[in-house]
């Protein structure tokens, strides 16, 4: 955003500050959900799906979905914004945090980041400090329903604060590490971290 | 990974494809070339700052020649298409930074047979494909079945038929959804099961599918070929919705 180059004749269309402060750069609102994935959608039976944290762990934990569906679980109201530049405001689900999740294992102290990992074979990797701290949650409900299949049913992970790729459909456990290593679309030439705010799109942002 | 800079370009040429949609050859500086299938990102800048951006597929084929074109379908209520439809003109310039992406891609060094699957302007990234095919003199069978409201809508038409007549290796099929002409040969409804296991069948299971369109499209099309019998992985997906514009 250093040097500009003005289109001739380009006015745009102009948000209300109270919402633009909401939009990050280069992003567009919209009211849709769109669905974006790079293969067909799973659609694992609930009795066929567990949820692994895996790794550098003392001992790796399971969980069935009718024990993942006991763990505590809330509301989370978040802005999510897509790499392909739509932002979509006050999306509401039900999901149970990743800091709930780790308590139930006992890190090593080598671990530092994760890799999330999903039906289909799609994966993802963050650090650690961006999924804990209420940052990040493994969603299983999304606006009062249960999540959709082609929004990453039966349960997704979300972490709202970076673009939306890193929040993997389909979710079925974190792998906990010690180097970082590229997921799927970070393999393709996507940023490595991508926060919305700093416009962290491609690789080299 | 190199760093996709921005990079200002030039508008060559517009040409009109269909009612709703017109293609953009744009003059782009030291441009690196792409693989048939990837996209670009376009940003535009208004006198007081305030930018959008917007990301299109590239329809032409990889070449030497630092052009490419982006075939752009009108959003009525749209901030960005409605622009570049109405307003920008040959000569005009704007930034573009790409090649971006690379899963929903085929160079040609694949020798399994192709199965496109295009839904409206889905046909964008899989029209890369065809050309690039065409240039190389790929012997590689490709099957591309294409799903237009009306036979106005049917986007590269005339270079489709064209190209199907020219190259035994290509099928090019057509289902037409909302009208079709008297004496129509082609499919005549949305994209179903049935008809993907018939276009299957004279492609075979060990077909690369790529499938670009609106959600409801995409999602029934994968899944039809997932129950068929193609692995996942033989699948490949992108989305075109009317969302953004």
């Amino acid at each position: 955003m250093s040097e500009r180059f003005v289109t001739r004749g380009f006015v745009g269309r102009r948000r209300s500050p109270e919402r633009g402060q909401r939009i990050p750069p280069g992003q567009y609102l919209t009211d849709d959900f769109p669905v974006l994935s790079a293969g067909p959608t799973p659609h694992t039976p609930p009795a066929e799906w567990s949820f692994r944290i895996e790794g550098l762990v003392s001992k790796p934990v399971v969980w069935t979905w009718a024990e993942f569906n006991a763990l505590p679980s809330r509301e989370f109201v978040v802005d999510i914004s897509c790499v392909t530049k739509w932002t979509k405001l006050d999306t509401r689900w039900q999901g149970v945090s990743v800091d709930t999740l780790l308590e139930h294992v006992e890190l090593h102290r080598k671990a530092a980041f994760l890799t999330a990992f999903s039906d289909g074979g799609y994966t993802t990797n963050l650090p650690l400090p961006d999924v804990v701290n209420d940052q990040a949650f493994v969603a299983y409900a999304y606006e009062g329903g249960p999540l959709a299949p082609e929004h990453g049913g039966l349960a997704r992970l979300v972490v709202p604060h970076l673009y939306f790729w890193k929040s993997a459909k389909w979710v079925r456990g974190l792998r906990i590490v010690e180097q970082d290593q590229p997921g799927f679309w970070e393999s393709f030439g996507y940023h490595n971290r991508g926060d919305p705010w700093l416009e962290e799109r491609y690789s080299g942002d | 990974m190199a760093v996709l800079n921005w990079q200002i370009v030039t508008v060559t040429a517009i040409r009109a494809e269909t009612p709703h949609v017109k293609t953009l050859s744009l003059l782009v500086p030291g441009w690196q070339s792409h693989r048939p299938g990837q996209h670009v990102d376009i940003r535009l800048t208004a006198e007081d700052g305030y930018q959008a951006q917007r990301s299109y597929s590239i329809a032409s084929a990889p070449s030497d020649q630092p052009v490419i074109d982006l075939s752009i379908e009108l959003v009525d209520d749209g901030e960005v298409s409605p622009f570049l439809h109405d307003a920008v003109v040959v000569g005009d310039r704007f930034e573009v930074r790409g090649p971006i992406g690379g899963y929903f891609a085929w160079d040609g060094a694949a020798a399994d047979p192709l199965l496109l699957v295009a839904g409206g302007s889905g046909v964008v990234p899989l029209m890369a494909m065809v050309r690039h095919r065409a240039e190389i003199g790929s012997a590689v069978p490709c099957t591309l079945l294409y799903s237009s409201r009306t036979v106005t809508d049917i986007i590269y038409a005339e270079e489709l038929q064209r190209l199907n007549g020219e190259d035994d290796g290509l099928r090019v099929i057509h289902t037409l959804t909302r009208s079709q002409p008297p004496g129509w040969t082609g499919y005549s409804r949305r994209v179903d099961m049935r008809m993907i296991a018939e276009v299957l069948e004279g492609t075979g299971r060990m077909a690369q599918a790529f499938v670009c369109g609106p959600t409801p499209l995409v999602e029934s099309v994968a899944e039809s070929l997932v129950s068929i019998g193609l692995a996942p992985s033989q699948v490949r997906t992108e989305r075109f919705g009317p969302t953004g514009g």
